[in-house]
């Protein structure tokens, strides 16, 4: 479960001086569904999803993860979450293993739990033919797989992926399609980042259009379209985006 | 859980700085090799040459004294002296090399020695060139010992005692232990190299720790962890500590044995010719005592220097922050090494220089409690407050995601 009301977060810049990343967002994201935030670049979908991630305080408002306040059980909150975005990269001399196992550590897995853990992953995700291969010498989908095992490891109920297909070619997409996919239908609580309309179409529940850091319109995608009286979903952002 | 942690983010960066060629080099291998190449191969270097110098035999010029033939005869008779014919241009020559050192006999000398009149006799040579030194050195002996036998001639001639022009002798005697004679010279060198090594231990993975993770995109991964980030920092530091320690107890340990070695070489290569300032001996309280002392110097430079290369977006960014800091590091540290800067109340509580100072003391085989106790202490204070502020500044959004 993610409850986000009245998400704010300003940053200081020099040369703009305060820069409000993130205007009183407020949406909410139920066990089963995906929530899919669309927006363009530098609309504060990363913002917004790092705040749910704890990796960012919000300035203002509050966000319940998993039940857990972000700004005050920040590592309470960090243990039920699994984050992945194409900026969190992998430890480039750990091997495919190591960066399971070390992340499993620091969720407080103990040593058996984590051996039969890994084991479960590496043989879902098909990993087992590079367990040993340090992650630089892996390929682009062999990575995402790595980066896959790595959020499940602690199994959390609550998955963020901000833009987790950009710069992936069509297969490791798919491979990330399909991941998101699955953890909706095992029972997790999923909320991802695109600008991608055709992700938005193939996976979303509910959609959140963010604009200049505000959440601009909700609903699901037919609730849109309605609202709109546009078929095409790319439309519909166009005009929201764009009155 | 919360050291658990600690250790967790430890274990895994060592492993992780252990696999990378860099940090390597600059742990393990620079103190094991810079250090013997230091000593072993500068001393063997310069005793092999003094030794060399020393065997040659120098070819020396005299100028005129045609009418001095014994003397002339005398020196030509010289075993370590080899006397070539008189040219105008000697002074060339020897600046070429081509003979060691040149003397002029004045006109008249032995009839004046006979007459017991005063005249001079002038060696040429290069000064600071040490193969010509040595050729003036044997000249002079030999004219001292010519004045000298003059002298008692003419005492005996008069039937005079020799005390007359020689009432009292004078001599000279140290008291200083023998660490403290080889320490003088060589005494500040040696904590200089160990604080820089220290420095250098730290520098790489500090960076690769921090500003390395920021470009390598990893810092987000390990942000979304549940680990805090006090124990992600504390972990962090406890691998630069390690990398800092390991680099100054590798270079420790790698000098005690070159000088060990180096001293057997020398005095194998040269025997008498190697003069006590080449001979260092370091006792083995020394080493642990200076071990001590710079240990929290080098937990003041690992959380420095974590914390600088944090503020820096990229590993280039660090590197372009750390380099001026090996100067600020570099000037205290050889401050120490000039002859006449001693420790002061004041003094011991400027880091590194203080460090630095009280290293050179323990070197010579003194040790001052006092200063050794407020040296140790103000650098545990310096050491805590750099690894607050780096503790503090990773809890810094604006540090962390700097744009």
């Amino acid at each position: 479960m993610i409850e986000a009301q009245h998400l704010v977060k300003r940053f200081r810049d020099k040369k703009r001086g305060s820069v409000c990343a993130v205007d009183r967002v407020s949406f909410s994201c139920r066990p089963g569904e995906i929530y899919g935030l669309l927006g363009a670049n530098g609309a504060g979908k990363t913002t917004t999803l790092r705040i749910l991630a704890t990796i960012l305080a919000p300035t203002e408002g509050t966000a319940l993860v998993a039940g857990y306040d972000v700004a005050k059980e920040p590592q309470k909150v960090r243990s039920r979450v699994g984050f992945l975005s194409t900026a969190t990269a992998l430890y480039g001399r750990l091997s495919a293993q190591e960066m399971v196992e070390y992340f499993g550590r620091l969720h407080g897995l103990d040593e058996f739990a984590l051996r039969r853990r890994i084991d479960e992953l590496f043989e879902r995700l098909e990993m087992n033919d590079f367990r040993d291969r340090r992650c630089d010498k892996l390929s682009t989908g062999m990575k995402q797989k790595v980066s896959i095992a790595r959020t499940l490891v602690h199994d959390p109920s609550v998955m963020i992926f901000d833009e987790p297909t950009v710069g992936l070619d069509v297969m490791a997409a798919r491979t990330i399609v399909r991941f998101i996919r699955e953890c909706r239908d095992n029972g997790k609580t999923v909320i991802f980042s695109t600008h991608v309309m055709g992700e938005v179409e193939k996976l979303c529940d509910h959609i959140g259009i963010i604009h200049g850091g505000k959440l601009l319109a909700e609903g699901t995608p037919s609730e849109l379209r309605e609202r709109y009286a546009m078929r095409d979903l790319e439309d519909v952002f166009v005009k929201v985006v764009e009155p | 859980m919360s050291l658990r942690n600690v250790g967790i983010v430890y274990r895994k960066e060592l492993v992780d700085s252990l696999r990378d060629r860099r940090t390597v080099i600059s742990m393990i291998v620079v103190p094991l090799l810079v250090m013997p190449l230091l000593t072993i191969g500068v001393g063997v270097l310069s005793a092999r040459l003094v030794g060399e110098a020393m065997k040659e035999v120098p070819q020396v010029m005299v100028l005129g004294g045609d009418d001095s033939p014994h003397v002339k005869a005398e020196l030509e008779r010289m075993k370590d002296l080899r006397i070539v014919p008189a040219q105008p241009d000697y002074a060339n020559e020897i600046s070429n090399k081509q003979i060691r050192a040149a003397v002029e006999i004045p006109e008249g000398f032995e009839s004046k020695l006979a007459a017991g009149e005063s005249s001079t006799v002038k060696i040429y040579m290069y000064e600071g060139e040490l193969k010509s030194g040595f050729g003036a050195d044997r000249l002079q002996r030999f004219f001292r010992e010519l004045r000298d036998r003059t002298v008692r001639e003419h005492l005996a001639a008069r039937q005079l005692p020799e005390s007359l022009v020689r009432p009292f002798d004078i001599e000279e005697k140290n008291v200083a232990p023998p660490e403290k004679v080889g320490g003088a010279v060589l005494g500040g060198l040696v904590p200089y190299f160990i604080i820089l090594l220290c420095l250098v231990g730290a520098m790489y993975p500090a960076m690769d720790l921090t500003a390395g993770e920021k470009e390598r995109g990893t810092i987000e991964t390990i942000l979304c962890s549940p680990v805090s980030r006090t124990h992600l920092v504390l972990g962090k530091f406890l691998m630069v500590l390690t990398a800092s320690i390991a680099t100054a107890v590798l270079s420790i340990l790698s000098m005690a044995v070159s000088f060990g070695i180096g001293k057997k070489m020398l005095l194998g290569a040269a025997r008498g010719a190697v003069d006590s300032a080449l001979q260092i001996s370091i006792t083995g309280r020394a080493v642990i005592s200076i071990f001590f002392v710079v240990l929290p110097l080098a937990v003041f430079f690992s959380a420095a220097l974590l914390a600088i290369s944090l503020f820096a977006k990229s590993f280039k960014e660090a590197q372009s922050y750390i380099s001026p800091l090996m100067i600020v590091v570099v000037l205290p540290a050889v401050a120490a090494v000039l002859p006449g800067v001693e420790l002061s109340p004041a003094l011991a509580l400027v880091p590194v220089l203080n460090t630095s100072l009280v290293s050179k003391e323990i070197v010579t085989g003194t040790y001052h409690w006092n200063y050794i106790a407020l040296i140790f202490l103000s650098s545990c204070v310096y050491a805590g407050v750099a690894i607050a502020i780096a503790v503090k500044l990773f809890q810094r959004e604006d540090v962390l995601f700097r744009t």
